[in-house]
């Protein structure tokens, strides 16, 4: 547990301070109290160098890309595949051709299991995921199950809201089509192995689909690393602006796909009779692509790259050992998940009895402070747990110790209000 | 903090008024806000004569739901199902004695919206009569 936010090694401890300074929104004050933003898993705030990006295209050369033959519209289009590229490196994937833009990374799940599921997944097959999953992960496989009469397995987790191992491994071992896994939980906080279990899902001949929605902003996620075939993640989690989100698969895989959606760009030539798909990865973007966003989002990879996804890890973890020991000394206090550090991120679930999550969350606004109560999009987890709601703090790299002991003396504050 | 929750919500939270299921209850309807997870069940025992004889509710959620339903039955009983229809939006709010943010409104209002449902089968949200009666 003791955990210092002074890291080992090469990497350096975060500087906050000035990270802090690239991000206007924290300095706003809610109901009077500065903003205490512990509400990243929902989504993160963004950086003034992402803002900037964004401003240059709409300001300075603005125009749709891969359409016109002008310079606008050629320096836009640079500008949009060099975002491609920095995701690319981001994710170490093979090719930036893998690297498909979506809206978030529930397009890009339901992309999966549309183009892929769709004309694959045959009655009888068997479709492992976890209680873990966020419903974008877990619905869409669902829906597919049912449609065509394929079996839906939901692996447990054990009381410390840890993945049961033993029991993913024995369903793969008997036989599964896919594997659709988060790689951390939104709900929990726990990073998922996913290395190992998608090894023994492939063993098993499984196509196997990674939602990395809450570990890409926060953890080194590599695709070849990990060795699945599908990842998603929303760019809007991880400092890039809403609508810029990111599905990577394996250029095999997406070759012999049909289209998610048709429409322009995605189109090589349509006559009456028939049409031949774009390359990859256009064949995937159909319409007109949120072009700016992407060149955000690009931005926004760079700026982690810059402070170092590593150094960000250990200062959430550091933030998470800050706050756990306090709050789980509180009385009344449940935290949900794991009560170490061991292979988590910075989300910390929790209630206090006899103060509904809802009630927690207005009252800690007051104190400035920005939480999630609710189901999280988890209602599997929730009914796991025995809870209808959570109350979720979340952080990420612009997050202070300070902030975890705001956070602890406005619970506390909460509770003097309930008279508990 | 505490302007928000004022020793009366708390009270009706904490030992909430007619609670419990109602026996022999001649209207009940139970009701849900999916947002959030609250639940509210009503249950009256409405005389030959409209008079509302007894109201209990159930439930669970946060505190501004499950207050507002405790003075809410507060409010209606012994009163006619004529003199509870006008009961709406405002006047619930009005018992709250709070300024409620947009996200929090729903909250305080299940509870009539369940009573509405319970007495009169009606099934917008207090407020959103009009929205519903247009689609």
């Amino acid at each position: 547990m003791a955990v210092t936010a002074r890291a080992t090694g090469s990497a350096a401890t975060l500087d906050v301070a000035r990270i802090r300074q690239d991000f206007p929104v924290l300095s706003q004050t809610v109901h009077g109290k500065p903003l205490v933003w512990l509400d990243s898993a929902s989504t993160s705030q963004k950086p003034r160098q992402v803002l900037e990006a964004m401003r240059v295209v709409y300001e300075e050369h603005n125009a749709n890309i891969h359409r016109g033959v002008y310079e606008f519209s050629e320096r836009t289009t640079a500008a949009f595949e060099d975002a491609r590229a920095a995701v690319a490196r981001f994710i170490n994937a093979p090719s930036p051709r893998e690297v498909i833009f979506v809206r978030n990374a529930t397009e890009g799940l339901n992309l999966v299991a549309y183009a892929w599921g769709r004309d694959n997944l045959r009655k009888g097959d068997r479709v492992v995921t976890t209680v873990l999953e966020h419903h974008s992960s877990f619905v869409p496989w669902q829906q597919l199950a049912q449609d065509v009469g394929a079996e839906l397995v939901v692996v447990d987790i054990d009381d410390d809201g840890r993945l049961r191992l033993d029991q993913m491994r024995a369903e793969l071992e008997k036989g599964a089509k896919v594997l659709a896994i988060t790689h951390t939980s939104n709900g929990l906080g726990v990073i998922d192995p996913v290395k190992e279990v998608v090894g023994w899902a492939k063993r098993a001949g499984a196509t196997t689909i990674v939602d990395a929605a809450q570990s890409a902003p926060h953890m080194r996620v590599d695709v070849q690393d990990i060795g699945c075939d599908f990842i998603a993640f929303s760019g809007h989690k991880m400092l890039g602006p809403v609508g810029s989100g990111v599905v990577w698969g394996r250029a095999a895989l997406l070759e012999r796909m049909r289209p998610f959606l048709y429409g322009g760009d995605m189109i090589s030539r349509v006559s009456i009779e028939r049409s031949d798909w774009n390359e990859l990865p256009w064949k995937f973007e159909a319409g007109t692509s949120a072009y700016v966003d992407a060149i955000g989002l690009g931005a926004a990879v760079r700026y982690l790259e810059e402070v170092g996804i590593d150094a960000i890890h250990r200062h959430e973890v550091a933030l998470v050992a800050h706050l756990l020991p306090p709050l789980l000394a509180e009385d009344g206090v449940t935290v949900f998940g794991p009560h170490d550090t061991r292979d988590r991120v910075g989300v910390v679930s929790f209630d206090v009895k006899g103060i509904h999550p809802h009630d927690m969350a207005t009252l800690l606004d007051r104190e400035g402070i920005a939480v999630r109560a609710g189901h999280h999009c988890n209602n599997p987890l929730m009914t796991r747990l025995g809870v209808s709601a959570t109350t979720r703090a979340s952080t990420y790299l612009y997050n202070t110790n300070e902030e975890m002991d705001a956070l602890v003396a406005a619970v506390r504050k909460a509770k003097k209000v309930f008279g508990l | 903090m505490d302007d928000l929750y004022r020793e009366n919500i708390l009270d009706h939270y904490k030992n909430p008024r007619n609670y419990g299921e109602l026996e022999g209850a001649t209207h009940h309807y139970h009701d849900t806000n999916p947002l959030c997870g609250d639940e509210i069940t009503m249950f009256l025992l409405v005389g030959e004569s409209g008079r509302i004889d007894d109201v209990h509710f159930t439930g669970r959620g946060c505190a501004i739901s499950q207050a507002s339903a405790s003075l809410l039955t507060e409010r209606i009983k012994g009163k006619t199902l004529d003199e509870v229809k006008g009961i709406d939006k405002e006047a619930v709010l009005e018992d709250l004695g709070i300024t409620l943010s947009p996200a929090r409104v729903k909250c305080a209002l299940l509870s009539l919206k369940t009573l509405k449902a319970a007495a009169w089968g009606l099934t917008a949200w207090p407020g959103e009569e009009a929205k519903q009666a247009a689609e």
